[in-house]
């Protein structure tokens, strides 16, 4: 596969560790890979994990393409759930596709 | 998971306008199976009338997932502790770490992540959206593992969920719940325990339980270990 070829059928990461990001709250129907708990929520880029095949495309026969790339968000504990019984620096991470992402608006 | 399939590729069978089980080749002989095998061997038939994969493939899959176990898991903590070079491989390329001990993973198989739990962090692990797993490192998961309770709970309230798992959290460390809902696996490699300087890898090992590799607990201490 040429590099070419390989730009056609992945999208190029958007963020960068560091960057913060909202998940988009959305149910496309079917299968897909967002957990509702963290739709809506505001979270910081913590990496990049890789460029996979579209799983809510796979999952009914698709190609998957283009492929997204997967970041690893962190999340406050205490944002997520009102009622968290730990200390505030307690994480959630979460492995989220780029085309649930959006730049945080400020 | 067993395979049973018999002559999936009998066009004669590849009505689906009803769900009547004896449809489905090599499912008539298997009345007493419960719900969610009936349900697994009508899957495998589909996939292979499909042709997505062969009985074979199925069969290979579901031989080398049970072929392994957390004994396997405990093998390369066990390294990871006794070596500091390797422990850095495998944290920065757990499949290379992993070949170097004979651990292949197959293609396709879902990308490796391994995550330290130190004293001021501990990680643990849960699929909240089905029961993924490092299935091709540590076999299959355990029955709790997947269940709704968990797969719930880990996320609101995991410092309660690892008290009754026997394992106190201290305030002073930070907690990260890894929910693995995509394309990676999540493997802990846990803290080694006090009191373990100047042990074999092979007496090492029977420190590191599976659950320590899911991060609910941690590892035995020798004390424990010699009691138990």
């Amino acid at each position: 596969m040429t590099l070419q070829e390989k730009n056609n059928e992945e999208d190029s990461p958007r963020f960068r560790p560091g960057d913060l990001v909202t998940v988009r709250v959305d149910n496309p129907g079917g299968h897909f890979r967002t957990p509702t708990y963290i739709q809506g929520q505001s979270g910081r880029i913590e990496k990049l994990c890789g460029i996979f095949p579209n799983p809510e495309s796979l999952a009914y026969g698709g190609t998957g393409l283009p492929a997204q790339p997967l970041y690893r968000v962190e999340f406050p504990q205490s944002q997520v759930w009102s009622d968290y019984g730990g200390p505030a620096k307690d994480k959630i991470y979460v492995d989220v596709y780029q085309h649930w992402l959006e730049p945080l608006s400020t | 998971m067993t395979s049973n399939i018999g002559n999936g590729n009998d066009p004669s069978q590849a009505g689906h306008s009803g769900h009547d089980h004896a449809e489905h080749p090599g499912m008539a002989h298997d009345e007493e199976a419960g719900y969610y095998a009936v349900r697994a061997r009508a899957m495998e038939s589909l996939l292979v009338e499909k042709g997505i994969c062969s009985p074979n493939e199925i069969q290979t899959m579901v031989d080398r997932i049970e072929a392994r176990s957390p004994a396997d898991g405990a093998k390369v903590v066990a390294r990871a502790w006794s070596d500091p070079a390797y422990k850095s491989r495998l944290l920065n390329d757990p499949d290379g770490a992993l070949a170097d001990l004979g651990y292949r993973m197959p293609e396709n198989s879902p990308k490796l992540d391994v995550v330290e739990n130190t004293e001021s962090i501990h990680y643990l692990v849960v699929c909240t959206l089905c029961s993924c797993y490092p299935r091709n490192l540590l076999g299959r998961p355990p029955d709790w593992y997947k269940s709704l309770a968990y797969r719930s709970r880990a996320v609101v309230d995991p410092r309660g969920v690892m008290r009754e798992f026997g394992f106190q959290v201290p305030d002073s460390t930070e907690v990260r719940v890894l929910d693995s809902t995509a394309d990676l696996r999540y493997l802990v490699l846990p803290r080694r325990p006090d009191g373990t300087e100047g042990m074999s890898e092979e007496q090492l090992a029977e420190l590191i339980t599976r659950d320590s590799m899911i991060g609910v607990s941690e590892a035995r201490s020798p004390q424990t270990a010699t009691a138990s």
